[in-house]
């Protein structure tokens, strides 16, 4: 019976092996991303280097779906700029553009004012209570370039998660299934 | 890939603005002052558009210093012109959005009036110049 239980432990070994193969490819792709990610965010000066636009208030320009890639410099932000930027208590970032600026002589920080293209009225509604203006260090990047429909796919992730498990199941399969 | 192309346009845009009335000048409630008036946009920026342009905004901003602000920047009005056709213009309006002061700095005040146009493509950078035209004052006293 020994060489039964020889045999059991050969395949077992093999697929040990096949199985922590697969999980470092899977890891080492993982990772890549994580550091173009990181990169991007170097390059660009941004915390979020590209983000999706989730709502139609910067219509026609910009329409549900489409990518915006972000750069944040250190010049002053002036007026006719799209920003990106978070309210305090607010997860979701909101893209629009600046109407109003005031750059104060001695400090040289800027209060703004921003509201939707497509809006009827500006921003003070989404701000925080009794917040008037944005600063600067509300704003996580200006847009600099865009891509159209690209942010669909993390708009439908986002929506429907369950889409979001079948494509990891799927591509786990895959990595599991390949033979290299 | 798309917009290099657009690198090779250059455009020729021309503005002319006429503030025709002011309609008032007050001091508000809150301590700053307010100014609503009446002005004539004229604009040619049919020179601006090329095959990957999706649209252009365009505004008016009164900038101005004061002795509290380096700068301020007021957007006035705003339009958004989605075909070529529509960029040769001429607009009556009354400032669409408050021009108000942070203070009470604005009797006599000297400022430029400055139309933006931001080019938005189909695809690729964004594109953005201006127009400085300056020489306007505003009252010395209210009304």
């Amino acid at each position: 019976m020994g060489w039964i239980g020889d045999t059991v432990d050969s395949i077992k070994s093999i697929q040990i092996r096949q199985l922590l193969t697969q999980a470092v490819s899977l890891g080492m792709i993982v990772t890549s991303a994580l550091i173009i990610w990181k990169a991007l965010m170097c390059i660009t000066g941004s915390e979020s280097p590209v983000v999706v636009v989730l709502s139609g208030s910067m219509e026609p320009g910009f329409k549900r779906g489409d990518i915006l890639f972000l750069h944040m410099s250190k010049d002053p932000i002036r007026a006719g700029e799209i920003v990106v930027f978070n309210i305090d208590g607010r997860e979701i970032p909101i893209v629009h553009r600046v109407i109003k600026v005031h750059e104060r002589q001695d400090t040289g920080e800027v209060e703004v004012l921003t509201k939707g293209d497509n809006n009827y009225g500006d921003d003070r509604l989404l701000y925080a209570q009794g917040q008037l203006w944005l600063q600067r260090h509300h704003i996580m990047g200006r847009a600099v370039g865009f891509l159209p429909y690209v942010g669909w796919v993390t708009i439908i992730m986002t929506e429907k998660p369950i889409i979001k498990y079948i494509l990891i199941g799927a591509l786990g399969l895959l990595v599991i299934t390949s033979k290299d | 890939m798309a917009s290099l192309s657009d690198n090779f346009n250059s455009p020729s845009p021309s503005s002319q603005i006429q503030i025709l009335n002011i309609n008032w000048f007050q001091k508000q409630p809150h301590g700053n002052d307010e100014v609503s008036l009446t002005m004539n946009i004229t604009a040619d920026l049919q020179s601006l558009f090329t095959w990957n342009t999706k649209q252009v905004f365009v505004f008016l901003a009164a900038e101005y210093e004061t002795l509290k602000n380096s700068l301020n920047q007021v957007s006035l009005w705003d339009a958004i012109i989605p075909t070529k056709e529509h960029a040769k213009f001429w607009v009556q309006t009354a400032n669409k959005y408050r021009f108000v002061d942070q203070g009470s700095n604005l009797r006599g005040k000297e400022f430029n009036l400055t139309l933006h146009w931001h080019v938005m493509p189909k695809t690729g950078k964004m594109f953005v110049d201006k127009l400085v035209m300056s020489g306007f004052r505003l009252p010395e006293e209210y009304r």
